[in-house]
């Protein structure tokens, strides 16, 4: 299908190919049985200027070539995952670390730390999650407490993508416990601050070459001028950031459904059962047809949503809700299928559409489950009702 | 510190066909792309622009759709480009070629170093760079697998020969050829493609080169293809069954048969 992407785009998705067969390809099997993050693929990508496509110019990045930054992250998230989704969500985290100062930062946050992050000088991180808080952030225990011209942060944040890898954090604490999700505030926290360490590294069914960490904050001093907006606007920020971010995983998600269709393909076309490759059996056939028609739906949904952030449209949460749960409940089921067109060899570490489907499942997951996003989704949909009854 | 590396557009196939009733290659229905020794001098030469300071400049003799290897040069991040265009220059043997390259660097004036693949895939002759270092009457160090040292006087290379490697000094002006030992090169950058996309690239003819005719192309060439064939397969091979034991002792009786021939 041809999506019409800009000139720009293309040669986006051309150097992101180039990039996945000639550093992510040979070595995608050894980072995920090694549990291995990618730093020389990520040097090498921010040599190319991928880390700046969503950043503007003013601030080091090249997002303006691609009117705006949205549809530029979801054609690169898209291409890269198709080789290993476990190296794309590496890349991609940083643009999550990243969005909370693009969106709510004040001007000298940006000046100060968008620069290191469009150059890749710098990786990005962004997080909320803590053991009992997931789908609820108002579970956050994180406190920030001010003192004087600082705050001073206590807790735990775990799972944190790109954990131990980014130089730059965005943090979700509590100021003032008694507002719950209103009480929230966020912070920009640099490695190296006294009090702030890493906990352990996770040891994940997929997506393995990404760091996955525990973020441990104990008595951290942040200078006041690192708090994001203001005092009870972090559940805000996290939730603008989150609406923005989620095309793309969706692009994760498609990506990895695309590159196993590929394999599915390719590995029908060669397969000789009965006398006959296995892609003239219906059977088979059926099944290709119904995962290449699912990837193509899932795109053109990513792909709208996307576009419709770089428009300027200033209410997308549905769309990006959506976008995130069919990409990735396809991605899940191409994979499971694609896994069962290989046979026993898909079952194999040998063949890499096993590690395809283990990669897939977290899209149902993370940045908001798919049960979290069916709530949005409706949500959005019972307030239209509404205001068109009026 | 001015770097000029000489680069060439290919048909990107190892198997080039050949046209045998006239002797060329066969062009067309191949996608052509930049030359992959090229890269490596491309790289080379970036590499040293990035520590010493200076520009790149990328230069090419060929048709008027040559142009797109040097905007693909100008995205991995070369600073200007020259294109080498008439159609005089067409039928151009190695000399004829070689000649016109180092006349557009005489052109340019303060050249210091210019660098080329160590040959091109589809002719393989590997006669050019050294050759343009002939016409220019510079010295060359070809097959450079490192370069150790380079400053504003002279430059200190790796040659690496069948058995060995030569290390050689010599003073800049100078001619290299290099060889992929030498690097990896970078992939193309967003800034850059929206540079290459942008670049105006000067064409220079015969005439802004201030070549007399007899000079350039088919007429400047003193060698002509006569025949180009594909060699025929010949296989003398035999194959004998049986058992190991008498196999081999068929293969040594042939073997040492044909030692005592």
């Amino acid at each position: 299908m041809n999506y019409y992407l800009s000139e720009e785009l293309n040669d986006l998705k051309d150097l992101c190919a180039k990039i996945a067969e000639k550093y992510i390809l040979p070595v995608r099997a050894e980072l995920d049985e090694e549990n291995r993050f990618p730093r020389e693929i990520i040097k090498v990508m921010a040599d190319s200027d991928l880390n700046g496509i969503y950043i503007p110019e003013e601030y080091g990045g090249v997002a303006e070539m691609f009117g705006g930054g949205s549809m530029a992250l979801t054609v690169a998230t898209e291409e890269l995952s198709k080789a290993c989704g476990g190296v794309a969500v590496s890349y991609a985290a940083n643009a999550l670390g990243a969005m909370p100062i693009l969106i709510s930062g004040s001007e000298e946050q940006k000046k100060k730390y968008l620069p290191d992050l469009a150059s890749g000088k710098k990786l990005a991180a962004f997080a909320l999650t803590e053991s009992e808080a997931g789908s609820d952030a108002g579970g956050v225990k994180t406190k920030a407490v001010k003192d004087g011209d600082s705050y001073v942060l206590n807790g735990t944040k775990q799972w944190i993508t790109n954990g131990g890898e980014a130089q730059i954090y965005t943090v979700i604490a509590q100021t003032d416990p008694s507002r719950g999700t209103r009480g929230l505030s966020a912070f920009i926290v640099e490695e190296g601050t006294p009090g702030f360490s890493y906990g352990k590294k996770e040891d994940k069914m997929g997506i393995r070459a990404s760091s996955t960490m525990e973020l441990i904050f104990e008595d951290c001093r942040v200078p006041a001028e690192n708090l994001i907006a203001r005092e009870g606007h972090g559940f805000l920020v996290a939730m603008k950031t989150l609406n923005k971010s989620r095309p793309g995983v969706a692009a994760q998600a498609l990506g990895i459904a695309q590159g196993a269709l590929d394999e599915a393909a390719k590995y029908a076309s060669e397969r000789v059962q009965f006398g006959q490759r296995i892609d003239s059996f219906q059977g088979i056939q059926f099944m290709l047809a119904d995962m290449a028609t699912q990837v193509e739906a899932a795109r053109a949904l990513v792909y709208s949503a996307s576009r419709m952030i770089d428009a300027g449209e200033r209410k997308y949460e549905k769309e990006s809700a959506m976008a995130k749960v069919f990409a990735s409940d396809v991605a899940m089921k191409v994979t499971t299928d694609a896994v069962q067109i290989l046979g026993g060899y898909g079952y194999m570490k040998e063949y890499p559409v096993e590690k395809m489907m283990r990669d897939a499942k977290i899209t149902q997951i993370y940045e908001g489950t798919n049960q979290i996003q069916r709530s949005v989704i409706a949500s959005a949909l019972i307030k239209e009702t509404a205001a068109k009854g009026k | 510190m001015r770097i000029v590396v000489a680069v060439k557009q290919v048909p990107d196939t190892a198997e080039v066909r050949i046209d045998e009733e006239r002797g060329t290659l066969v062009r067309e229905g191949v996608p052509s792309i930049l030359n992959p020794f090229d890269e490596y001098a491309l790289e080379e030469a970036m590499r040293w622009r990035d520590e010493l300071g200076g520009t790149v400049t990328v230069m090419t003799m060929g048709p008027p759709q040559a142009e797109a290897v040097l905007r693909e040069a100008v995205s991995m991040g070369a600073d200007e480009a020259v294109l080498l265009s008439d159609r005089a220059f067409a039928g151009a043997d190695t000399w004829a070629t070689s000649h016109t390259l180092a006349k557009a660097v005489e052109k340019m004036g303060d050249v210091d170093i210019v660098m080329t693949g160590k040959q091109a895939i589809d002719g393989d002759t590997a006669q050019t760079g050294p050759s343009i270092a002939a016409s220019l009457d510079w010295p060359q160090i070809t097959f450079v697998g490192f370069v150790r040292e380079l400053n504003h006087e002279s430059i200190v290379a790796e040659r690496y020969v069948e058995g060995g490697c030569e290390v050689i000094r010599a003073s800049l002006p100078v001619v290299i050829t290099v060889l992929k030992d030498a690097n990896t090169p970078r992939l193309p950058s967003l800034r850059g493609k929206m540079k290459s996309r942008k670049i105006e690239i000067p064409v220079w003819g015969r005439e802004d080169l201030e070549l007399p005719e007899h000079e350039v192309g088919l007429d400047g060439s003193p060698t002509r293809v006569v025949k180009i064939t594909t060699p025929e397969l010949i296989s003398n091979g035999e194959i004998h069954h049986g058992e190991p034991e008498k196999l081999a002792k068929l293969l040594v009786d042939s073997l040492l048969g044909s030692e005592e021939q």
